[in-house]
């Protein structure tokens, strides 16, 4: 080690920036990296659960400027179903083979010569579906009557395991106090400005497919995807972009889109490019897993934590994507959280839903399992009458390294300083006098703290826990963590580093030259760091990628180990020059030195210079080239051992987060008011950069806590799939943070850094849910904390009285109770005889001319119609296939009206209870409530405007209905209409 | 997520324009700022066959005064939100523009654009509604001069026929007595406000004037006698009672009942935002 | 009146970045794909397509609009500015720029061009700014990496480095 001054630890600007700010930086959609780029588009389903009876693709294949259409029995053709560690029975393939499993689920691709021909193309197909009831709660999935998503599997519950560490019953049995908390924490989305990528092109000389895309690793998807493309490893080229977007974990799930792309450019025989549009994004990429918990813990009197029982069911969405159940398990063994906690009993299921299959995003299963462990602290407290903060000091590890129960060795840290150090930063006593204070004035105020560790570097064997000890026994155990990094200096002096962390944003080419300046003596803009991964050449190896903290951890480990063996060779060759040993040579502000030697100084880069050419003369061991690749795999990680005790993260930082926050109780609205998180990530190496990552992993989180969720309407069709309505947070929202660290170095890495990139994202949800709970005194609290959902809450209602509708029976079925999301009623006075009145809603010539947009209409038996209908708002429209049934009929006085419709922009169904009276002076009062639900794209876009939508048409047709019978011919557009129609609405308007 | 393909017509001047209209009708559909209609044409929820681009018809985008202020259909919302004279004739309408979309999409959308498309969270219609305004609607046939609460029919959809075209919106002139408020409420800036109110209050003539928004399909509009003395208890009491008769819609972020609570709410803040103002002038 | 069929394509003639360019496009063209994949600007990013992320604002004639929801035909004759062009031809970077560097305003840097747009306008229209004022502005932009402040803070102190460079040639005075 050498250097007067240390870079390591100084808020370096970014080599990355000025590229960045001038728009030179390249993104996966501004390569063109190979000649004939032809491009696709993907049909989707706009069902969340439907077999696929047929497609037609004769027109798109006929519209001009298409180059062909990869089918899904194409896909079964020239792929294996991308394998999963629990089932064969459980086949995922990149499309929908035979049956659509969520909403947006990719079905075929069209490839034509630009996006805007591919897109033309999409909408020329014709599918024909048969729905099938959504799966789209955790509940549904459960249920015995619900759809079984994967018939061949046979059950939506995919994975059961249950653990046992200590002795939880015994602790249960003797607490003085059980807390019991249950949450339903819902999907989030990290979605990444950059949305994904791929170009693929196929070799067919030599059965090699080149594939460029902004994938993030880890690389271990590389063999998953040349077994599912038939492929040995030399046949599958992956190569990412040079800039990537942004990705937060999101970017490993491209890789079944590598798959498909990659087919799609072997049928067509041409390079293809295909870029996920947002709304694929939202639909189709990846969410993070939803979990429902039961979390108990046991108490002794004096509020120490005995023991914890958990039950968790993970919702992973229609398929067991690798590498989920990861999410599930990557805390497992840190399930005593930071607690002294020593019994713990674990009941674990996956569930498959309706819904879009999960993987990597921020926090990849903390928020999941932070939240109802917090939450279940600040009940505790509650119960207790203990402090929430006083409870969390009683409890947290103390003495480090601490080995908890299921396995993970704590390694060092703080927590009580740590803890400390966020009370005093956030002012904690004046906190507390402020809350008394402004309750006092009736305010709801409140205060919420959450504690997490975060673990980094972990060996992905975690996810075997999904397997029993004889399961695993048969497999290759996965113990490394490696990170991998190649120094290479040129005869000129140049430094270059290869690293293998795919960053996505966070400035790791920075903080690599920061390393190698201080391991070297030369100064960081002498570095040039590289970060681009090919799999035909650089330093990778299955575990690359930019995933669990490993950069920090790993990854600078690897780039100081490699430096240092380019050093090392570099003080070989200056002791050969100045005659001393090479202990006594200073590599410093780019010169080598020795004391007491008499020569001058030599600069570094003649020393390279000296190794390339003089190879000849260097001592044992030491040899010219300098090209030092260096893995770090620690030893000090494990494979789950028989009692499923496991050590799978290098490091565990410590985090406490603490909220203060008051609440409008005529808005719902939820004003900050202080949020502090302090952190001990051991070294930081650029702090600049690591409170880059705190900031943007609170606003993660932050959102997460108050503004997103990845949210599905019954049916399966998705609700947040625009950015109107899957809601990032923005400049306005985010309060201000306050940041505070305590550093005690790892001794598990080379700097002593710890991981800290999911961060805030893990714990802010429970810090503002605590806070949100000791404000309102609201017990049961499920993000996010939506002004809506939070005003029902606080005045005792559900929170999502729009979603809390029944699974949709088929309609027709005979019930007493309207079914639906969109109700309304309406009433029209038509001067005519009853007779006529109902002789006319039952006979389809006449209904052809009544019904607006009617293009054809038959009667199929004397209860059912088949009708094409051409709907048409503000020239949003479509032609739905409609099928509609007549029953409860009774004659001349009421009917009911049952309908059913699908068209390329959704999907609708309905029911309307329908009676005719007499009026006094004979005429007929029309009275009509229906009760309907809109799926499909046309729902996901336009969802609140659905209501006065089905409003509107359905006025529209009594409108005319009226207009018919008194012999008037209707007219030919809905504008045209609408001056009468305005006089109808008007009857259920509020009048004012 | 491209648009379909669509016939592009680009009219130089309104005659133009009402020549489209007059031969294609509801074929066409115009673009004003686009920042509704691009999204929705890049959705393909919307693939008209005809675009009518009249961003170039200039004479849409002045803003007189004589009687009463007229703005062309074509004045960008950035640019009324800068105008003084807007500021002076229509202060309800600066208030009102900084809660109308992002800086950005208020560089390009337009004033006539807003009334045209008819969201009901709209905030431009809400105002026009409010102060009693009315559109201008010129077809090659004739010219009319429609009452905003003649126009808005439902959500989307408005009295405009398909050969008609939008030219002007007239804000009646302020009285020297009248005090205005907005307030809306959204989930995050720039949102579609789940309810805004826009409030006019004539102090001499003891009137007031409330218009919700967001709340149902189309701006509701009503009118009150009060006077600067009301206590703030009947404040409270008067708007419960006029959301009570409010229509409210529900979506994913707003219950009915919520959407009306929000309107007691805000109505209330806003009364008493315009009574403190013709209570601080005074 | 320009009338093009669908489908066809029309002569574009407009000034990028200080310099006229004269293109064909079809009508329906997005004018970012029309700077991105036409005329190879790829620094203009695309995000939603749907006028919210803000990733794709350029400056038009001045002012920061959505390149996703403008149409190609729609910038005839105007002037529009992008990343590549937002320095100016004196440096690489701007002020602006180099505030952004310096306050470490970005991550993975594909939002800032769109932001550096608005920030300009922004900056221009006005002397004083406040920080709910950014805010505001900035509320058209979704970034997912940083949180936000320290690109307010970037915005920030460029106003106020420019505020006093403004008053400078008074300084002299002022300081006897």
């Amino acid at each position: 080690m050498a250097g007067s001054e240390r870079w390591v630890g100084k808020s370096l600007e970014r080599f990355e920036d000025a590229a960045l700010l001038t728009g030179r930086a390249r993104f996966m959609d501004d390569l063109e990296p190979a000649a004939g780029l032809c491009h696709a588009a993907i049909l989707r389903s706009q069902h969340g659960c439907a077999d696929i009876r047929s497609i037609d693709v004769a027109a798109a294949l006929a519209l001009p400027g298409v180059i062909g259409v990869l089918t899904p029995d194409d896909v079964a053709a020239m792929s294996n179903p991308i394998g999963n560690m629990v089932s064969r029975k459980l086949r995922y393939y990149p499309c929908a083979v035979g049956r659509a499993r969520y909403f947006g689920e990719p079905i075929a691709v069209v490839i034509a010569e630009n996006r805007y021909i591919a897109e033309d193309a999409v909408d020329l197909m014709e599918v024909s579906y048969v729905p099938k009831p959504a799966v789209v709660t955790i509940a549904d999935a459960l249920a015995p009557e619900s759809t079984i998503l994967h018939e061949e599997y046979g059950s939506n519950v995919v994975h059961e395991r249950t653990f046992r560490y200590g002795d939880p019953d015994g602790e249960f049995i003797k607490a003085a106090k059980v807390v019991s908390c249950t949450v339903d924490y819902p999907r989030v989305n990290s979605t990444p400005i950059e949305t994904y990528g791929v170009i693929a092109d196929f070799d067919a000389g030599n059965g090699r497919y080149n594939v460029w895309s902004n994938f993030q690793g880890p690389y271990a998807m590389h063999p998953l995807v040349c077994d599912a493309l038939r492929v040995r490893g030399q046949q599958l080229r992956l190569i990412s972009s040079p800039s990537s977007g942004g990705s937060f974990g999101i970017k490993h799930g491209v890789y079944p889109y590598i798959v498909l792309i990659g087919l799609a450019a072997r049928k067509v025989g041409r390079p293809v490019k295909w870029i996920e549009d947002r709304i694929e994004h939202l639909a189709a990429s990846s969410a993070a897993t939803g979990r429902a918990t039961i979390i108990d813990g046991a108490f002794d009197e004096t509020g120490h934590l005995l023991a914890l029982r958990l039950k968790q069911t993970e919702n992973v969405g229609a398929y067991l994507r690798p590498p989920d159940p990861a999410s599930l398990y990557r805390m497992h063994s840190t399930l005593s959280g930071p607690y002294r906690v020593r019994h713990i009993a674990v009941e674990n299921r996956v569930v498959v839903t309706n819904q879009v299959p999960s993987g990597l995003n921020r926090g990849f299963g903390g928020p999941q399992f932070y939240y109802p462990l917090e939450r279940m602290m600040d009940l505790a407290a509650r119960e207790l009458g203990i402090n929430p903060v006083e409870l969390r000091l009683r409890n947290v590890v103390e003495r480090f390294p601490y080995e908890t129960p299921a396995g993970s060795v704590l390694e060092s840290g703080n927590y009580r300083r740590c803890i400390e150090l966020a009370l005093e930063r956030a002012g904690y006593t004046e906190l507390v006098a402020q809350k008394e204070r402004a309750r006092r004035e009736g305010g709801i105020f409140g205060i919420g703290m959450a504690l997490a560790v975060e673990t980094s570097a972990s060996n992905m064997a975690y996810v075997n826990l999904a397997l029993t000890p004889a399961q695993r026994s048969k497999q290759l155990p996965k113990s490394g963590a490696a990170g991998r990094a190649r120094v290479i200096m040129d005869p000129l002096g140049a430094i270059i580093v290869h690293v293998d962390s795919l960053p996505n944003g966070q400035g790791h080419r920075t903080v690599v030259a920061q390393i190698v300046a201080d391991e070297i003596g030369v100064k960081p803009e002498d570095v040039e760091v590289i970060t681009d991964l090919d799999t035909f050449g650089g330093a990778w190896s299955i575990t690359s990628g930019n995933y669990s903290n490993r950069f920090s951890t790993v990854v600078a480990s690897a780039v100081a180990v490699a430096a240092r063996m380019a050093a090392r060779k570099l003080r070989a060759a200056a002791a050969k020059t100045f005659g001393v040993e090479a202990e006594a040579v200073q590599l410093l502000d780019g010169m080598a030195s020795a004391a007491g030697a008499s020569n001058e100084p030599v600069p570094i880069r003649r020393l390279a210079m000296q190794l390339h050419w003089d190879a000849g003369d260097l001592p044992d061991g030491v040899d010219g080239s300098i090209s030092e690749l260096a893995e770090f795999s620690p030893d000090t990680m494990t494979v789950p051992d028989e009692q499923d005790r496991m050590r799978s993260s290098l490091t565990y930082s410590f985090q406490c987060d603490l909220a203060s926050v008051e609440v409008d109780a005529e808005t719902g609205r939820v004003h900050v008011h202080k949020y502090v998180s302090a952190h001990d990530a051991g070294t930081l190496l650029n702090p600049a950069v690591v409170e880059g990552q705190l900031r943007g992993g609170f606003a993660h989180g932050f959102g997460a806590a108050m503004l997103e969720r990845v949210i599905y309407a019954a049916d399966g069709t998705l609700l947040s799939g625009t950015f109107q309505d899957y809601l990032c947070p923005t400049a306005p929202e985010l309060p201000d943070l306050g940041v505070a660290h305590y550093a005690t170095p790892s001794p598990n890495t080379i700097q002593g850094a710890k991981g800290l990139g999911d961060g805030c994202s893990m714990i802010a949800p429970v810090a503002m849910a605590n806070a949100i709970g000791d404000a309102t005194g609201l017990l049961d609290l499920t993000p996010p904390f939506l002004p809506g959902r939070l005003w029902e809450l606080l005045r005792g209602g559900a929170p999502d009285l729009v979603l809390q509708r029944p699974n949709t029976p088929p309609p027709g079925e005979s019930r007493k109770e309207l079914s639906g999301a969109l109700r309304g009623r309406g009433t029209v006075v038509i001067e005519s005889a009853r007779k006529r009145v109902w002789d006319a809603l039952l006979d389809p010539e006449e209904l052809r001319a009544i019904i607006p947009g009617c293009e054809s209409i038959e009667q199929t038996s004397p209860e059912t119609f088949r009708a094409q209908i051409r709907v048409s708002i503000a020239g949003i429209g479509a032609l739905y296939e409609a099928q509609v049934r007549i029953f409860d009929r009774k004659a001349p006085e009421r009917l009911r009206i049952a309908a059913r419709g699908e068209s390329k922009l959704g999907f609708g169904q309905g029911e309307a209870m329908v009676t005719l009276e007499e009026t006094e002076s004979g005429l007929t009062q029309l009275t009509y409530e229906y009760g309907a639900d809109v799926g499909g794209r046309v729902a996901t876009f336009g969802q609140r405007m659905l209501d006065g939508v089905v409003k509107v048409v359905l006025a529209d047709f009594f409108d005319r209905l009226r207009a018919h019978i008194r012999g008037e011919k209707p007219a030919g557009s809905l504008r045209q209409r609408v001056r009468r129609l305005f006089a109808m609405l008007q009857a259920f308007r509020g009048r004012m | 997520m491209k648009p379909a393909a669509f016939k592009y017509m680009r009219a130089d001047s309104l005659e133009e324009a009402l020549s489209v209209l007059a031969k294609y009708g509801d074929d066409v559909r115009v673009m004003a700022g686009g920042q509704s209609l691009g999204a929705m044409l890049n959705m393909r929820i919307v693939s008209p066959s005809i675009l009518l681009d009249i961003n170039r018809i200039f004479a849409l985008s002045k803003i007189e005064s004589s009687d009463t202020l007229v703005t062309g259909a074509m004045v960008r919302q950035a640019d009324a939100l800068s105008d003084a004279i807007v500021r002076r004739e229509a202060g309800l309408l600066a208030q009102a523009l900084p809660h109308v979309g992002h800086y950005q999409t208020r560089n390009r959308g337009t004033l006539g654009g807003s009334v045209a498309h008819a969201d009901p969270s709209a905030e431009i219609a809400l105002v026009l509604a409010t102060l009693g305004g009315e559109i201008e609607l010129r077809s090659a046939r004739r010219v009319r001069r429609v009452a905003a609460k003649q126009f808005f029919r439902s959500s989307l959809v408005t009295s405009r026929g398909g050969d008609e075209l939008i030219t002007a919106l007239y804000w009646p002139g302020a009285s020297p007595d009248q005090r205005t408020a907005f307030v809306e409420f959204a989930v995050r800036e720039g949102d579609f406000a789940i309810v805004a109110i826009a409030c006019v209050f004539q102090e001499v003539a003891g009137r007031m004037r409330l218009g919700f928004g967001g709340c149902g399909e189309v701006p509701q509009v009503v009118e009150i006698p009060i006077t600067t003395g009301t206590s703030t208890r009947s404040v409270e009491e008067i708007a419960q009672h006029l959301s009570k008769q409010l229509e409210c819609r529900s979506d994913l972020l707003a219950s009915s009942d919520y959407r009306r609570s929000l309107a007691t709410t805000l109505a209330r803040n806003a009364m008493m935002a315009s009574m403190e103002k013709a209570r601080a002038d005074a | 009146m320009l009338e093009v069929e669908a489908g066809a394509k029309t002569l574009i003639r407009f000034t990028l970045n200080g310099k006229p360019v004269q293109t064909e496009a079809e009508t329906r063209m997005q004018l970012a794909d029309l700077l991105r994949h036409v005329l190879k600007q790829y620094g203009t990013h695309v995000g939603c397509e749907h006028g919210i992320c803000g990733a794709c604002t350029v400056l038009v004639d001045g002012r920061a609009v959505r390149s996703c929801l403008m149409f190609a035909p729609q910038v005839e004759g105007a002037t529009v500015i992008t990343i590549e062009g937002i320095a100016g031809e004196d440096s690489e970077l701007n002020d602006l720029q180099m505030a952004f560097r310096k306050h470490h305003a970005l991550q993975c840097g594909f939002c800032t061009p769109g932001i550096l747009a608005s920030a300009t306008q922004f900056l221009k229209e006005r002397a004083d700014v406040d920080e709910q004022e950014t805010r505001g502005m900035l509320s058209g932009h979704i970034c997912r990496c940083t949180g936000y402040s320290s690109i307010v803070e970037a915005i920030l102190a460029t106003a106020k480095s420019r505020k006093t460079q403004n008053h400078e040639p008074n300084s002299t005075e002022r300081d006897k």
